[in-house]
């Protein structure tokens, strides 16, 4: 997966995270996975297609998820709350969204999927041309990490090829 | 949260009515919160764009914050819907996809303004006075 898709989800998450958290984030680990995604506790997926076609995890650990909602709600909510997934769904959302502006400016085309709750614990394994990078974001309230698999769509990339030859 | 001067009807003094139309609660719970902290009220809520229209028919509010991404029908969809059937409607999209091809579709469907998120509240405040113009007052000598 080149870096130009990349950089602007992790200015995107960087940016919804600091202002949203009204903190300082840090990128910690970046991995590439080629093994099944194992889910580490709320997470929300948004899918893209177009001109590259994919899916976009965030995903916070469960005391992690629960502060960060708290830190929304401005009030502290029980695990069992339903805005905690709401608001895991909607900052994975608002990444993809600010990412996909700046790919857009690329000249790139998507659509963007409503967030879908990840229910299984492990997902399936990464294909070949479909690797997942793994970025985890240092905040205050614990870590956030953000899993993404992204590819060129190989036919819609060549009619544009042909399009401007 | 911050709180802001109110803005009020102007032709009647009474608080702004708002739609918020998104399938996030999370989002609408949050958006819900700066419109109090403007001086609005909340006149419904609706979580995708079908849902809005009726919403719309049913309360006529003075402005709709309107999502894009949603289940059902896309909130430029709805937009353009509800602005056919009420050219005096104030819809405004408040978006994370906000990018050049969508803004104009929005503005060339009906939409007033295109708020990206997430959303500043300073940023929505002025958003609305600019949409309201003057059908809007700020109440003198209140808030920030």
């Amino acid at each position: 997966m080149k870096m130009e898709l990349i950089q602007p989800f992790i200015n995107a998450a960087d940016a919804v995270l600091s202002q949203g958290l009204q903190c300082a984030t840090k990128v910690g680990n970046l991995t590439m996975e080629e093994a099944a995604y194992r889910r580490k506790g709320v997470a929300g997926m948004v899918a893209v297609t177009g001109d590259i076609e994919g899916r976009i995890i965030v995903d916070l650990e469960p005391q992690t998820a629960v502060r960060v909602a708290s830190h929304y709600a401005g009030a502290e909510l029980p695990e069992s709350d339903g805005l905690i997934k709401e608001t895991v769904f909607e900052l994975a959302n608002q990444v993809v969204g600010n990412a996909i502006c700046a790919l857009n400016d690329q000249g790139f085309h998507f659509r963007v999927h409503p967030p879908v709750l990840v229910t299984s614990d492990e997902g399936d394994r990464t294909s070949e041309d479909v690797e997942a990078l793994v970025f985890c974001f240092e905040t205050p309230k614990g870590n956030v990490f953000m899993n993404v698999a992204l590819r060129y769509n190989k036919r819609r990339m060549s009619d544009h090829a042909v399009v401007g030859a | 949260m911050e709180q802001f001067a109110p803005v009020k009807r102007s032709k009647d003094g009474q608080p702004v009515r708002y739609l918020i139309v998104d399938d996030s609660v999370f989002a609408r719970k949050n958006l819900a919160r700066m419109i109090e902290s403007f001086g609005g009220q909340l006149a419904a809520e609706a979580g995708d764009g079908l849902t809005a229209i009726s919403e719309f028919e049913r309360t006529h509010p003075d402005i709709v914050l309107m999502d894009i991404t949603m289940p059902q029908m896309e909130g430029i969809e709805a937009a353009e819907k509800i602005v056919q059937a009420h050219p005096e409607a104030r819809v405004v999209m408040v978006s994370s996809v906000g990018y050049q091809e969508n803004i104009v579709a929005a503005l060339q469907r009906g939409a007033r303004h295109f708020v990206q998120k997430p959303v500043k509240p300073e940023v929505l405040y002025e958003v609305i006075k600019y949409v309201l113009g003057e059908d809007g007052a700020v109440a003198a000598g209140a808030g920030a």
